[in-house]
């Protein structure tokens, strides 16, 4: 292994009696890496999580960090910090007893454990909170302290499990922006659950799309959002999500694309090798469907007729069929769009997905 | 109230009417349920308060006309049981000496059980914790002799030690059974967040799970300060006179043969026995109500 890898996992298996949760993962996590496990659940993200932790036994493999082989090690001694979605807060002790409760049982001398509280106070801007108990908190708090308990620590690797599922949908925005500052401040390796795409993408150095206890692609957030390997991934990423076409690529001459009778061209579609013809499948984002005089300059144009219209404020979702499929299209919030109403829609083969109709993976 | 907006038809809270039917069966049915409970209590307590001639009158159902207290004094120090001649007030003692260690004790293993049992699951502990719920469930008669030899064999029959023991073993299904469940409703991650913090099987359990566990163990106090204080079977098997309970005592002053049935120091015996119970029940009612409705502790 690299000596700049922080987390390191190799062939880990894990299995509940007959159940595999978790099949032959790797997984190198690099020094102060922003690493996200993403997916939907029951698909063995916190299990990994927790793996990594030690909370959980592994079946097979092993698992580094820092260099050192963690496999058998208790969690306590593995170096991590953790936050829990509940919080867990210690519901009996002050927040000065709850930061302060992993350095008494490390048995460190009292004013190195006053030191390493009051810094964390600092950082998360609760010096006024510290004598108060969880319960006197409110949720955007008091995660705030579950993640001052692993900051004391001075650990290096942070591991977050779906730290803001519980709070409402502002304090979500407003705590995801002070992780990522917080990651800036302290450059530590992170390891973040979640299944908020939004997280996923703004907080992530590399996000892996986990399914049935697989990664299905561990990439940027922008290759994840611009090249997903596969239908999966293509159909996880996004909001709304990516439109589908069943069809068959076609390579007499210039590469084509073939379904519902309508020919669209692929010329300028990067294939990941050289193209062949067959059965697959055509996605294309609804927001990068275009509408008006940037439809007529697109590689492909068609009429269709407007379904539903659900205006959002800052942009408009439009549902239309076209080739035999019902799709969404993302337009700006201002135009005026009516049911029933004409629409030219277009779009450039340089922004399409192709994946293969069995495999399903990226052509 | 004054119509403010001009409204008309229904509006605001809805009127109720105070004897609707439903009023009526409902308290009618808690009078009737009350006053029957109550009655015997009444008896009992306005025949400890009489003398010996009112009660020959007959008339149990009227209160007192002469207040004495001379039935209870007799029933705590003078009252003949058996050999001694000194009332209830040495099977008191007797019954607190055994019960503060039964109780201490079997709540003290049981809820390390509970807590083993819900948090640090090991091969074959389901199955452990099958078997000793299945141990609720066997008549204690079947396992009145096996017991008498056992305590023999380690010298414990007829001491008060060896009754601390039985108690001890047979409040274990049932005990173990509530700490278990109120623990396992405990939520799983603050256990996870203590592990991570360095705690180990004994830091968990003093530092973070006993502080959240006041109402289970007053819950398992007032079953088992009940169900010891009143129990009868055991005090009499594994024990001897000297060190008998006192509800082997009270049954020794009520059922004797010899002389006058003295019915009111009878009452007065019964209501002391029952006392012990009864102050733990109000002392901390609240606080059983709310540990049987546990699992809303949120961190």
């Amino acid at each position: 292994m690299t000596s700049t890898s922080s987390v390191s996992i190799k062939h880990l298996d894990l299995s509940f009696g007959a159940v595999e949760v978790l099949k032959d993962l790797n997984l190198e996590i690099a020094n102060g890496e922003f690493l996200v496990l993403l997916g939907a659940s029951g698909c063995g993200k916190s299990t990994l999580l927790n793996c990594i932790a030690g909370l959980l036994d592994v079946t097979g493999g092993q698992i580094h960090i820092k260099g050192e082989n963690v496999t058998w090690a208790e969690p306590s001694e593995r170096g991590i910090g953790m936050v829990f979605q509940s919080y867990a807060l210690y519901p009996q002790m002050s927040v000065e007893g709850n930061l302060s409760f992993g350095l008494k049982n490390a048995k460190l001398p009292k004013d190195e454990i006053k030191k390493r509280v009051q810094r964390a106070a600092e950082v998360l801007q609760m010096e006024d909170l510290l004598k108060r108990k969880p319960a006197a908190l409110s949720g955007g708090q008091r995660q705030r302290v579950a993640i001052g308990r692993a900051l004391v620590r001075d650990v290096d690797v942070f591991l977050f499990d779906e730290p803001l599922s519980n709070l409402d949908a502002k304090l979500r925005a407003d705590l995801r922006v002070e992780i990522k500052r917080l990651h800036q401040q302290l450059h530590n390796t992170m390891i973040y659950v979640t299944h908020d795409q939004v997280e996923a993408m703004t907080l992530a150095d590399r996000i892996a799309i986990m399914k049935d206890g697989l990664i299905q692609q561990l990439a940027s957030p922008s290759e994840i959002y611009n090249k997903p390997a596969n239908k999966y991934v293509a159909d996880f990423i996004g909001s709304p999500s990516m439109n589908f076409f069943l069809g068959a690529v076609n390579t007499d001459g210039a590469p084509t694309f073939e379904t519902a009778g309508q020919t669209i061209p692929l010329t300028g579609y990067e294939f990941v090798s050289s193209p062949a013809a067959g059965n697959a499948w055509m996605g294309i984002r609804p927001e990068h469907i275009v509408v008006g005089e940037a439809a007529e300059a697109s590689d492909f144009k068609i009429d269709t007729s407007v379904e539903i219209v659900e205006p959002m404020g800052s942009d408009t979702v439009v549902w239309c069929e076209v080739m035999g499929e019902r799709i969404r299209i993302r337009i700006d919030g201002q135009s005026s769009v009516e049911p029933g109403d004409t629409l030219r829609i277009g779009f450039d083969a340089a922004r399409l997905s192709l994946f293969e109709k069995t495999t399903e993976s990226r052509i | 109230m004054q119509n403010k907006y001009n409204l008309e038809g229904p509006q605001g809270t809805k009127p109720r009417k105070r004897l609707s039917g439903t009023n009526i069966m409902l308290y009618g049915t808690l009078l009737v349920v009350a006053f029957y409970y109550l009655l015997p209590l009444y008896v009992m307590v306005t025949t400890s308060l009489k003398g010996m001639p009112e009660i020959r009158a007959g008339n149990i159902f009227d209160l007192p006309v002469d207040i004495t207290f001379e039935p209870w004094v007799k029933a705590w120090s003078t009252a003949c049981t058996g050999l001694n001649c000194d009332g209830l007030s040495r099977g008191f003692w007797n019954s607190v000496s055994i019960l503060v260690p039964s109780v201490a004790l079997s709540i003290a293993i049981a809820s390390v059980n509970g807590y083993a049992l819900a948090n640090w699951k090991f091969k074959g502990s389901e199955v452990f914790f099958t078997i000793l719920i299945f141990g609720a469930f066997i008549p204690y008669q079947v396992m009145l002799y096996p017991i008498v030899i056992l305590l023999r064999e380690v010298g414990l029959m007829g001491s008060l030690w060896g009754l601390v023991v039985v108690h001890t073993i047979f409040g274990m299904p049932i005990l173990t059974l509530l700490f278990r469940n109120y623990f396992t409703s405990l939520p799983d991650e603050l256990f996870k967040a203590a592990r991570v913090d360095g705690a180990g099987f004994w830091g968990i359990y003093f530092q973070v799970m006993l502080p959240m566990s006041l109402p289970i163990f007053v819950v398992a106090m007032i079953i088992q300060v009940t169900g010891i204080w009143n129990d009868f079977l055991f005090g009499v098997i594994y024990t001897k006179p000297d060190i008998y309970p006192m509800t082997v005592q009270l049954n020794n002053i009520v059922n004797s043969v010899q002389g006058v049935k003295e019915y009111n120091v009878n009452m007065a015996a019964t209501l002391l026995t029952g006392l012990v119970p009864l102050i733990i029940y109000f002392a901390s009612g609240k606080l059983f109500v709310r540990g049987i409705a546990a699992g809303a502790v949120k961190g």
